[in-house]
C-alpha cells in the first residue's frame, strides 16, 4: 500500500495539479465572445425594468411618444403625485399584511422546524410532506369557500383576513426552509451541551441561535416577498379599506384612464421593497423558492 | 461529568422499564412545538377544500336565491362537457407548457453562462433575477401598457425608430395583445420565470463535483461531450425540480391573464383560474365554480405527486449526508 503512494500514478498527479490550479482560479473563464453574449442577454432581460424606471422619471407627455424619447428631462413629479395622493394607505396595508403575517409565520414555523429537526418527532418526514402538499393545492380552488366563510364572518375588506391567509400560504415554505437551516446545527455540540447540563434557553440562545439566524432572516425575506406580491386573495377579498398595493395598481388603470409615466412610477414604487429584499437575499433566494430542496 | 462513556445513552437508561405514562408524556412534549403550526395549517388549508367538495355537489347560483339544493355530480357533468371550460383547460395546458419549457431552455442557457467567470458576473446575476422580483401585477401592467401598447409602447416605438433609421416614413402599428394574445401573455410570463429556472439550475451547476469535470477534461472529452454526458445527467434532477415547481406555479397564473388580456379576445387566453374566477364573480354559479376547482385540484395532485417524488429524492440525499 505504501509503495503505491510513494510512486504516484502520473495521471492522478496531473489531475491533482489541474484541480489545485482550478481551486485557486475558481470556475473557468468565458471567452470575450461569450462574455458579450452573456451581457447582451442580461441587458435584454433587464431592459423592461430599465424602461419602467426611466419612464417613471418622465413627464406624461414625454412618456407617451413614438418613437420613445429616452433623453427627455427627468422629473420626480410622478412620485410626488402618487405619494401625495392615494397610494399611501395601500402601501400601509401591504406593509401591515406582509410584516405581521411574516412574524406569525416565523412564530409558528420555528418551533415546528425544531420539532422536525433538532428533537424530531416520530414520522417527521411524513409531517414535512404534509406541509409541502398544502403548498401544491391551487389557491383558486380555495377562493370560493374562503370568500363565503370570510363573508359570513363579516371579515371582508379586513387586513387581518389577508394576514391569516398569507400566514397559511407561507407556513409550509417557512417550515421547510427553517428545517433545512436547523438541520445544520451540529448534533455533537447539542449532545455535549445537554450532557453538561445546559438548559433549553441556553441551548437555543448559544448554539441554535447563531447557526439559525441567517436562515431565519432568509425565511422572513421569502415570506415577505410572497405576501407583498399576492394578488388573487387581495383583489377578491378587499374593497376599499384593506386593499393592498397590487390592488391599487389595477384599480389605478381603470379609475384614472392611462397615465403611463405615473403607472411606471407606481409599479416601481410597489416593487421596490421586494427588489431590495430579493437583491439582499439573492444567495438564499433559490433555497426558499425550491422550499429548501436546493442550496 | 467528564466521562468517556457515551452519556446520552446512559441518561436514557430507564424508560424501557416503564414504557407507559412517562413515555407518552415524553412523546407529547416533543410534539408540542409542532402542534400550533400543524393545527393552523389543517384549519386554514384543509377545511376550505372540504367546503369546496360539498359546494361542488350543490346547485347554487347566488342570483337565484332559495334554489340551492343537492344535485349530486351534475356540476361535474357540466364541467366536463362545457365548451368554455374545455377551452380553459386547453389554454391552461398551452400556457403552462410553453412558459415552463421556454423559460427552462433560456434559464439553462443563462445558468451555463453565469456558471463561468466573466467581468461583472455578480452584477449580471443581480440584474437577471430582477424580473422575478418585480411585483407580478406590476410586471403585467408594464408589459401591457409600456411595451405592447400599439401607439406608444416600447415594441412599436423601437420598430418605428428602426424603420425611420432606414428612411421609411413610419413603422408598423401592431396591436400585439389583440393580434397574438396568447404569445403576449407567454412572453411576459417567460420573462418573469426564466430567472427562477436560472437560479435553480445555477445552484445545480455549482453543486457539480469539480474533479469529475477535471477528469473528463484530462481524458480529452470535448466540451460538448462533457455537457452531454456529465453536466446534463447531473442537472437532471434540478431540471425536473424546476419544471415541476414552475408548472405548479404557472398553472395558477391569474395576475397576468387578469391584467393583460382579461382572458380575451373571446376566450383565447382564458385559463382555468380565470375561468373559475369568472364563474364565481360574474356568473355567480358557485356549484360549477367549486366543481371546476375540484378538477383543478385533482390535476395539481397529479403534477404534485411527481414533484414530491423529486423533492423527496433530493431530500433523502440531504438527510443521509
Amino acid at each position: 500500500m505504501t509503495t503505491h503512494a510513494a510512486v504516484p500514478d502520473p495521471r492522478t498527479g496531473l489531475r491533482k495539479f489541474l484541480r489545485r490550479k482550478d481551486d485557486h482560479g475558481g470556475p473557468p473563464r468565458l471567452t470575450p465572445g461569450w462574455t458579450f453574449a452573456a451581457w447582451l442577454a442580461t441587458l435584454a432581460f433587464f431592459a423592461p425594468v430599465a424602461w419602467m424606471v426611466l419612464t417613471s422619471f418622465h413627464q406624461e407627455a414625454d412618456a407617451a411618444t413614438n418613437p420613445p424619447s429616452l433623453l427627455a428631462p427627468f422629473t420626480l413629479d410622478q412620485y410626488e403625485l402618487l405619494l401625495g395622493r392615494d397610494i399611501t394607505p395601500y402601501l400601509l396595508n401591504s406593509a401591515m399584511a406582509s410584516v405581521i403575517s411574516t412574524l406569525l409565520v416565523l412564530a409558528l414555523a420555528v418551533p415546528a422546524a425544531y420539532a422536525l429537526s433538532i428533537k424530531p418527532v416520530e414520522k417527521w418526514t411524513d409531517v414535512m410532506f404534509f406541509f409541502l402538499s398544502t403548498k401544491f393545492l391551487p389557491a383558486i380552488a380555495a377562493l370560493l369557500p374562503v370568500y363565503l366563510i370570510v363573508k359570513d364572518a363579516g371579515m371582508l375588506d379586513n387586513v387581518w383576513t389577508l394576514i391569516i391567509l398569507y400566514t397559511a400560504m407561507n407556513l409550509p415554505i417557512a417550515v421547510w426552509m427553517m428545517r433545512s437551516f436547523l438541520a445544520e446545527v451540529p448534533k455533537e455540540i447539542l449532545e455535549a451541551a445537554e450532557v453538561d447540563g445546559a438548559g433549553l434557553p441556553t441551548v437555543l440562545l448559544r448554539i441554535v441561535g447563531p447557526v439559525a439566524m441567517p436562515g431565519l432572516a432568509a425565511t422572513a425575506l421569502i415570506c415577505f416577498i410572497f405576501s407583498w406580491n399576492e394578488f388573487l386573495f387581495a383583489v377578491n377579498l378587499t374593497a376599499t379599506n384593506a386593499s393592498t398595493a397590487p390592488v391599487f395598481l389595477v384599480g389605478f388603470i381603470t379609475n384614472e384612464g392611462l397615465f403611463l409615466a405615473r403607472l411606471c412610477a407606481a409599479a416601481t414604487l410597489v416593487s421596490l421593497p421586494v427588489l431590495i429584499a430579493g437583491w439582499a437575499a439573492q444567495d438564499k433566494l433559490v433555497r426558499g423558492l425550491s422550499l429548501g430542496a436546493v442550496k | 461529568m467528564t466521562t468517556l462513556i457515551p452519556a446520552p445513552r446512559a441518561v436514557r437508561a430507564h424508560p424501557p422499564h416503564q414504557p407507559g405514562k412517562r413515555e407518552t408524556v415524553h412523546k407529547w412534549r416533543r410534539r408540542l412545538p409542532l402542534l400550533p403550526a400543524l393545527i393552523f395549517t389543517v384549519i386554514v388549508t384543509q377545511l376550505p377544500f372540504v367546503a369546496t367538495l360539498i359546494i361542488s355537489t350543490l346547485q347554487w347560483n347566488i342570483l337565484k336565491p332559495g334554489e340551492r339544493h343537492f344535485t349530486g355530480l351534475s356540476n361535474y357533468a357540466f364541467v366536463f362537457t362545457d365548451e368554455r371550460l374545455r377551452t380553459a383547460v386547453l389554454n391552461t395546458i398551452v400556457l403552462t407548457a410553453s412558459v415552463v419549457s421556454i423559460s427552462m431552455v433560456l434559464g439553462l442557457g443563462l445558468a451555463l453562462l453565469l456558471d463561468r467567470r466573466f467581468p461583472g458576473r455578480g452584477l449580471a446575476r443581480t440584474l437577471l433575477i430582477t424580473p422575478f422580483l418585480v411585483m407580478p401585477v406590476a410586471a403585467a401592467l408594464l408589459w401591457k401598457h409600456a411595451i405592447y401598447n400599439p401607439d406608444y409602447g416600447l415594441l412599436n416605438g423601437t420598430l418605428n425608430a428602426v424603420y425611420r433609421l432606414f428612411g421609411a416614413e413610419n413603422g408598423p402599428t401592431i396591436d400585439w395583445v389583440s393580434n397574438s394574445a396568447m404569445p403576449a401573455v407567454v412572453v411576459a410570463l417567460v420573462w418573469q420565470w426564466t430567472p427562477f429556472m436560472m437560479l435553480i439550475l445555477l445552484a445545480g451547476l455549482q453543486a457539480q463535483p469539480g474533479d469529475v469535470l477535471e477528469a473528463a477534461r484530462v481524458d480529452g472529452a470535448s466540451a460538448m461531450a462533457t455537457f452531454r454526458f456529465i453536466t446534463l445527467p447531473h442537472l437532471r434532477q434540478y431540471i425536473e425540480l424546476g419544471v415541476l415547481l414552475g408548472t405548479i406555479y404557472v398553472v395558477q397564473t391569474f395576475d397576468a391573464v387578469f391584467t393583460i388580456t382579461q382572458g380575451g379576445p373571446g376566450s383565447q387566453t382564458t385559463n382555468l383560474p380565470y375561468e373559475i374566477y369568472l364563474t364565481m364573480f360574474r356568473k355567480y354559479e358557485y356549484g360549477e365554480a367549486a366543481a371546476a376547482g375540484v378538477v383543478v385540484v385533482i390535476g395539481s395532485i397529479v403534477v404534485a405527486t411527481f414533484a414530491l417524488r423529486t423533492i423527496a429524492s433530493l431530500f433523502r440525499e440531504e438527510v443521509s449526508r
